[in-house]
């Protein structure tokens, strides 16, 4: 398990270097243009342009440039050239709402996700079943801001159940941070719920044929401990790994258009601000701790895998 | 049943044709396509203006009743339907008095133009490059693989943004290939770049199990060339896989498109496209809701009628494939023994 786990390690801080050079090399190498330009935004003065040009080491050779990006983005000196404000410290402040958002909202898609797909799992081709079939589908075909819209127009206009939006944090008021959050929670795990319901079902449906439900059965156990102990639990280790790669991808990016519309002042409403005024410095710091923290999460949930089935892990020694 | 009178294809055919679901959504699609191709029809011959321009000061006789296309408090008229002749059918965009209806079925043809474009582009790179992988191998599949894998660290909509933000400014150009910042090329090529990685690993995967397969060996034996093998053997026995991924896809690339275009990544002005005209619209959500929910709602019944149709494509063409969004209905068929 220990060597399991440091060799995935290595090959992550492989992926995290890579992960800068493309990062790198996306804002800066880009052909055309002058890469000074690009960071200063559409509407720079020559003055600013010359500025940047000389504090990034634009007229350096390229490992320097990649050295003095790196170390602009990591030692949070990185200043946004739209606002003048220091990058790392904005995206700090973001991160509680995000986090909130994006925890709430996971918490919510898998209890349901679970729930659900046990359900229809129980009876395949029953009226959950098939109602879940529909949000499912209509689950991965609708747009996050549309959903958001309907939220908003009906729940927060119309019914004036909820609050259009802002952030109150945890910490100054749990009740009002919740009654804030419950509308982007829905509206990102909605979009999940169908789709993780039918993954789980349809595992279920692959677990129920194999020995060991036979054997469980046979040994007398009830239908309930058959499904929950052995069915369920066997049918929920695909759904780890599965999850950690959705959860990475929503707090690194999915998140971006529910907290802009919402307005809940996280990390993804920075990003969506600055894209608007087509600041990039922000926009490439965001990119990289959004990668990072994909690689960092996938590597973990790898290693939790492997914990939870030795099977991954012999396999990935007898290569 | 007669069924070895009938190749893999007829078959698949007659298993779509009973898939009224799937049909329906086909017609959705293709109604679809024909509302946004009808846009320069309507827009000379119902509406009388062009998706740009702009109505501010103008009055329009509705009903018999003439009102302001944008009132004093810059509020724009809501949907007239064919109150003025059709024109304004869907009222006016914002404060500068655009035709919604017009802009509509011009924004929908960016949408599916680039989705279409995008997913043939992503499609024809993640099959060769999956060809390519699965049946060399060693290190030509490493070096694939491993780029592939590190386009899948970015989030999705991160690395679009990336992208579409760096090269929104100053265009691209390489060699003697250049674009403009504003070209529809750009969201084009993001979107297909990105999206490439989700294709080309299941792709790479059915290559790997095909080359095992006994009439690989069999060309193999008759002396064919590595080409020959790719072309003539594999990629015939790709196709169900890369038709059904390639529809799939367009709806996947739409979402993404009008994800980056909400945020401002995706299509610059002058250009719009449905998810653009949402991110005006919510702006107006609670006085002109319906210039948020019309482009949205073209967005969700165009990707739905894709992924809808898509499924039942894949479960004509594979009628074992393992996770499907349908119910199975009737008898229990868990997936993975049936047949």
């Amino acid at each position: 398990m220990a060597r399991f786990a440091l060799r995935r390690l290595a090959g992550m801080v492989v992926v995290l270097f890579a992960v800068s050079l493309v990062t790198f090399a996306i804002f800066n190498l880009i052909p055309n243009s002058d890469p000074a330009q690009r960071l200063a935004g559409k509407n720079a003065d020559a003055v600013l342009v010359k500025s940047i040009e000389e504090d990034w080491g634009f007229d350096e050779p390229l490992p320097v440039q990649y050295w003095e990006t790196m170390k602009k983005i990591f030692s949070g000196e990185l200043i946004s050239y739209g606002d003048q404000l220091n990058v790392d410290e904005k995206i700090v402040e973001g991160i509680p709402a995000t986090f909130s958002l994006c925890i709430g909202a996971a918490a919510i898609w898998l209890f349901f996700g679970i729930l659900f797909g046990y359900l229809s799992a129980l009876k395949p081709g029953g009226w959950l079943d098939r109602v879940l079939t529909v949000v499912a589908i209509a689950g991965i075909s609708l747009p996050a801001f549309l959903l958001a819209a309907i939220f908003l127009y009906l729940l927060t206009f119309k019914l004036e159940l909820f609050p259009a939006g802002g952030y109150v944090p945890l910490t100054e008021d749990p009740v009002d941070w919740a009654y804030h959050l419950i509308l982007p929670w829905f509206t990102l795990a909605i979009l999940n719920i169908g789709f993780y319901s039918r993954v789980l079902r349809s595992n279920m449906l692959d677990a129920m044929n194999e020995d060991y439900v036979r054997t469980a059965r046979a040994k007398g156990l009830s239908e309930r401990r058959v499904m929950t102990r052995h069915v369920l639990r066997n049918s929920l280790i695909p759904i780890v790994s599965l999850f950690g790669l959705d959860f990475a991808a929503m707090l690194g990016g999915g998140a971006i258009i529910v907290e802009s519309i919402f307005g809940l002042n996280g990390v993804g409403q920075y990003a969506a601000e600055s894209i608007t005024n087509l600041d990039l410095p922000p926009i490439m710091a965001i990119t990289m701790f959004g990668a990072f923290f994909v690689v960092l999460f996938s590597a973990v949930t790898d290693i939790f895998y492997a914990y939870l089935d030795p099977r991954i892990r012999l396999e990935a020694s007898a290569r | 049943m007669s069924s070895e009178r009938h190749g893999p294809w007829s078959l698949a055919y007659r298993r779509l044709r009973r898939n009224r679901l799937a049909l329906a959504s086909l017609a959705l699609f293709v109604l679809i396509v024909a509302f946004v191709l009808a846009a320069p029809l309507w827009a000379d011959h119902v509406a009388h203006t062009g998706p740009n321009a702009t109505h501010t000061t103008e009055k329009i006789v509705v009903d018999g009743e003439t009102r302001e296309v944008v009132d004093v408090e810059g509020k724009p008229i809501g949907p007239v339907w064919f109150g003025a002749g059709g024109e304004f059918f869907l009222g006016a965009d914002s404060g500068l008095g655009r035709d919604e209806m017009v802009r509509l079925m011009y924004g929908g043809r960016t949408s599916l133009m680039i989705g279409l474009s995008s997913a043939l582009i992503t499609t024809l790179l993640a099959t060769a490059l999956g060809l390519l992988a699965g049946y060399f191998g060693g290190r030509t599949d490493s070096i694939i693989s491993r780029t592939l894998d590190l386009i899948w660290s970015f989030p999705v909509v991160l690395l679009g943004i990336a992208l579409g933000t760096a090269l929104a400014v100053g265009g691209l150009k390489i060699g003697p290939l250049e674009v403009e910042g504003n070209s529809l090329w750009i969201p084009i090529l993001i979107i297909a770049v990105v999206m490439t990685p989700y294709m080309a690993r299941p792709i790479r995967g059915e290559v790997l199990a095909l080359r095992q397969k006994e009439f690989v060996e069999a060309a193999v034996a008759q002396g064919a060339g590595s080409l020959r093998i790719m072309f003539a053997e594999l990629l015939p026995n790709l196709w169900s896989t890369v038709i059904v991924f390639f529809t799939l896809n367009i709806a996947n690339n739409m979402l993404l498109e009008s994800a980056l275009s909400y945020l401002g990544a995706g299509v610059q002005p002058p250009n719009s496209s449905w998810g653009k005209m949402v991110s005006t619209g919510v702006e107006l959500i609670y006085t002109a809701p319906i210039l948020a929910f019309a482009p949205g709602l073209m967005i969700l019944l165009t990707v739905l009628s894709l992924n809808v149709f898509g499924d039942g494509l894949r479960s004509a063409l594979d009628p074992k494939s393992k996770l499907r969004l349908e119910a199975h209905t009737g008898t229990v068929e868990p997936a993975g023994t049936a047949v």
